[in-house]
C-alpha cells in the first residue's frame, strides 16, 4: 500500500471553462456525425448488394422521422466541419508563397470555402443529371 | 541501442484523416442533403434518384464504385482518427485497445464496403 497521495489537479470539464476549447471540442465532435453518416451509407451499400427488396427496405427506412432529424443535425454538423476545416487550414498546411509574399489566411479559408461550394453544386448537378 | 530506428506509422493515419477530412468538407454537406433529406422527403430531385436500378447502375460503374468506396472508407478513417485523438481530451487515456477499436472499426468498414462493391459486380 502506497501512503503517498500526490495532488493531481482535476481536469474534469477543462474544456468547458474556455470558449476557445468549447469550439475545439465542437469541431472535433463533428467526427461523430461523419462516422454515423458513413455507417448509414455503408449499411445502404450492404443492402444494395443483397438485391432490390433489401435496398428498398433501407431506402424506406430513411423516411423515418428519426433518420430525417439525424440527417438535419448531420447537415449542420458536417457543414460546420467544412467551415472549421478551411478556417484552420492556414495553420495545417505549409505556408503558400505567392510573388514572394505569404498568402494571407483569409485567402486560403475563402478559397477553400469557394471550392467546397463549387464542388457541392457540381455534385448536385451531377446527381440531378444522372437521375433524370 | 536498436540499430534500426522504427518508422512511425502515424503519417499513414494522418494522410487518411486528411483525405477524409477534405472529402467530407467538400462533399459531406451536399451528400447528407441529397441522401438523407432531399430524396427521402421527395424534394429537389426526381423521385427515382436513388431507385434500385439507378443505384445498381451507379455501383456497377468503375467510377461509381471508386466514389462510393472513397466516401465511405475515407469518412470512416477521418472520423476514427479524430475520435481516437479526442479520447485524451475527454479524460480517457487511450491505449492500444482504443486504437484497435477506432482504426479497426474503420478498417472493418472499409473491408465491408469493398466486399459489397465486389459482390455487386461489374
Amino acid at each position: 500500500m502506497n501512503k503517498r497521495r500526490p495532488y493531481v489537479r482535476p481536469m474534469d470539464g477543462w474544456w468547458r471553462r474556455n470558449p476557445f476549447f468549447v469550439e475545439y471540442m465542437i469541431h472535433e465532435g463533428t467526427a461523430l456525425f461523419v462516422a454515423a453518416y458513413a455507417g448509414i451509407l455503408l449499411n445502404g451499400l450492404l443492402h444494395l448488394s443483397r438485391g432490390e427488396a433489401a435496398w428498398n427496405v433501407w431506402l424506406e427506412g430513411l423516411k423515418n422521422p428519426l433518420y430525417i432529424a439525424f440527417h438535419v443535425l448531420a447537415l449542420v454538423a458536417i457543414s460546420y466541419h467544412t467551415y472549421t476545416w478551411f478556417k484552420i487550414m492556414p495553420r495545417t498546411m505549409p505556408p503558400v508563397i505567392v510573388g514572394g509574399k505569404r498568402l494571407p489566411d483569409g485567402a486560403i479559408t475563402g478559397g477553400g470555402l469557394a471550392v467546397a461550394a463549387a464542388a457541392s453544386l457540381v455534385l448536385l448537378l451531377a446527381v440531378w443529371g444522372m437521375a433524370r | 541501442m536498436k540499430r534500426t530506428l522504427k518508422r512511425s506509422n502515424a503519417p499513414i493515419f494522418w494522410a487518411l484523416f486528411g483525405a477524409g477530412g477534405m472529402l467530407s468538407a467538400l462533399l459531406g454537406p451536399m451528400l447528407v442533403l441529397i441522401t438523407g433529406i432531399a430524396v427521402p422527403l421527395g424534394l429537389l430531385l426526381p423521385a427515382d434518384t436513388m431507385s434500385y436500378a439507378n443505384m445498381l447502375a451507379f455501383s456497377q460503374n468503375v467510377i461509381g464504385k471508386g466514389f462510393i468506396l472513397a466516401i465511405i472508407a475515407l469518412f470512416l478513417w477521418h472520423a476514427a482518427h479524430r475520435i481516437f485523438h479526442s479520447l485524451h481530451d475527454i479524460g480517457i487515456h487511450a491505449g492500444i485497445g482504443a486504437k484497435l477499436l477506432c482504426y479497426g472499426g474503420a478498417m472493418l468498414g472499409t473491408l465491408f464496403a469493398a466486399y459489397s462493391l465486389l459482390a455487386i459486380g461489374f
